[in-house]
């Protein structure tokens, strides 16, 4: 478990009667970018509601930074900088002003504010696009000041929603490096995506399969020497299979490098 | 400190967003305009108003319906917050604003009284547009009425908060339009007094008597001429607690969002 990353400890959630998420364990240290692959419908924005506090559960525990979502609320929504999946930006206000709205709903206000605003757009390469209308953006800046706005406050932790979506292949490699060096610079970073060309071997891999982890650890070692589209194709096309195989001790995926919750141990 | 921040930054959103969406204040101001020089012209001589409190003499139609489309355009504002909360045109924004490291009630409150501001910036432009027609009310009674406004706005849009998130099958605007805006105008003291009501129907006129937005009309009604209308007062003030703990219970990440997925 990591006291200044992301810590998600066995957590499931129901929607009714539907399971969307069960025995969901993870840690994501500083400077590790973490990619949490699964196909659409595998509960990554259930996951994203349950760590940003839209949603609660019972069943697991959340930590941000050492500070439990459930009992520290506020704490740990301030170590977290979220980029959603739906765009959450006031076209009609300049990029400027909306990193403002933004720093100030964490209380962050006048020259301060300012100040990182400013500093967060240099980081980012937007500098001078400061005083332009969001609107006059195109796509891919308007993710990469949604990515600047998440950094404001200085988070510990950053969370991406498939923050490539509907972005052409420059934009999308842009933003894969840009949150890559972020993670570089000591950010714990969960990137939730179906896309494996954005997963490096170098990263943190845990694939998602309904409501499932089916694999978690380093890329390379996971993925060994097939490519990883193959793999995760293969894992989440014979989810039930893999799954046996996971519970039995075999298998090729395994929890390498991930941790068996307590109470939890192995998967159905 | 952090918690005034939030709240002069999102009250600041609201007020550029009005200010920069000029077409939203002319088409806020249109509808009840319309009322005013178009059905009130035209129903005037239909029905005879009575002296009754807070008039102390005769006053023209037109005179009677203005407080009521004060009313109208803090329901429309609040119903039009709902509406685009459930459309997720406004979803993503109450995202950012709901993961702010701030307690929850205080967000909504926040959100809940820039909406207010916006209403009150709208009947400030029509109360002007119908002083400079011949409708001109005591001078106090345009101090008076602020607090009116900003309690029955704040009623009309914990209503539409609630109603965002607990109803999901709002199919269109139709639909909140037949449903909430309808009934709760139509069966109010807005155009017609609840004395002529009663002469229709006793029941129609107490459905109008419990109706939290006939006392949000008599509210702003007794206001415009610096009277205080206590009954009324009362009521406002219930429906918005009872209003802004369901929305607050609907926004609970526990319970009510759960349903909303994505």
């Amino acid at each position: 478990m990591t006291d200044q990353g992301l810590s998600i400890t066995g957590v499931g959630y129901r929607y009714g009667a539907k399971r969307a998420l069960e025995g969901v364990t993870l840690d994501v240290a500083p400077g590790r970018f973490c990619a949490l692959l699964g196909p659409n419908g595998a509960g990554k924005s259930t996951l994203f509601n349950l760590l940003t506090g839209l949603f609660s559960t019972r069943k697991g525990r959340i930590c941000v930074a050492g500070q439990d979502i459930a009992r520290a609320p506020r704490a740990a929504l301030a170590r977290i900088g979220v980029v959603f999946q739906q765009p959450t930006l006031d076209l009609d206000l300049t990029v400027r002003r909306n990193l403002l709205y933004f720093a100030a709903l964490h209380g962050i206000a006048g020259r301060e504010a300012e100040r990182r605003a400013a500093e967060v757009l240099d980081r980012l390469g937007m500098a001078e696009r400061a005083r332009e209308p969001v609107r006059n953006l195109n796509g891919g800046h308007r993710r990469r000041m949604e990515i600047a706005r998440a950094l404001i406050h200085r988070p510990a932790v950053l969370l991406l929603d498939e923050p490539t979506v509907g972005l052409d292949a420059a934009a999308r490699m842009a933003i894969t490096d840009h949150v890559h060096d972020l993670a570089d610079q000591g950010l714990a970073v969960l990137w939730a995506t179906h896309l494996t060309d954005e997963v490096r071997d170098s990263d943190q891999l845990a694939i998602l399969h309904q409501g499932r982890i089916l694999a978690c650890g380093e890329t390379a070692a996971l993925r060994g020497s097939e490519p990883l589209r193959e793999m995760f194709l293969r894992l989440t096309a014979t989810a039930p299979f893999i799954l046996a195989e996971i519970s039995s001790g075999g298998g090729a995926a395994g929890t390498v490098g991930g941790r068996q919750p307590p109470g939890d141990r192995g998967h159905p | 400190m952090s918690w005034l921040i939030a709240l002069r930054a999102i009250l600041h959103r609201e007020a550029l967003r009005f200010v920069g969406q000029r077409g939203r204040l002319v088409a806020a101001l249109v509808r009840p305009l319309v009322w005013l020089f178009v059905f009130a012209a035209g129903f005037r001589a239909a029905l005879g108003l009575s002296i009754t409190p807070p008039y102390q003499t005769y006053i023209t139609y037109e005179t009677y319906i203005v407080p009521g489309l004060c009313g109208m355009i803090l329901l429309f504002n609040g119903m039009q917050s709902a509406l685009s909360l459930v459309y997720d045109r406004e979803m993503g924004s109450m995202r950012l604003l709901l993961t702010a490291p701030l307690p929850r009630w205080w967000l909504l409150f926040a959100k809940l009284l820039a909406g207010t501001l916006v209403s009150i910036l709208q009947c400030a432009a029509f109360l002007a547009i119908a002083a400079l027609w011949g409708i001109v009310m005591p001078w106090q009674g345009y101090l008076a009425v602020i607090p009116a406004l900003a309690l029955g706005g704040l009623m009309l849009g914990a209503l539409g908060l609630m109603l965002s998130s607990v109803i999901r099958q709002l199919e269109n605007f139709a639909g909140v339009m037949n449903f909430v805006i309808f009934p709760m105008f139509f069966l109010s003291s807005a155009l017609y007094p609840l004395w002529k009501m009663a002469e229709s129907s006793p029941l129609l006129r107490d459905l109008c008597a419990l109706n939290p937005f006939t006392h949000a009309v008599e509210l702003i009604r007794f206001a415009l001429y610096g009277q205080m209308n206590l009954p009324a007062l009362g009521w406002v003030a219930l429906a918005l607690a009872g209003f802004a703990g369901a929305a607050l219970w609907g926004y609970d990440p526990a319970r009510g969002m759960q349903g909303r997925k994505g």
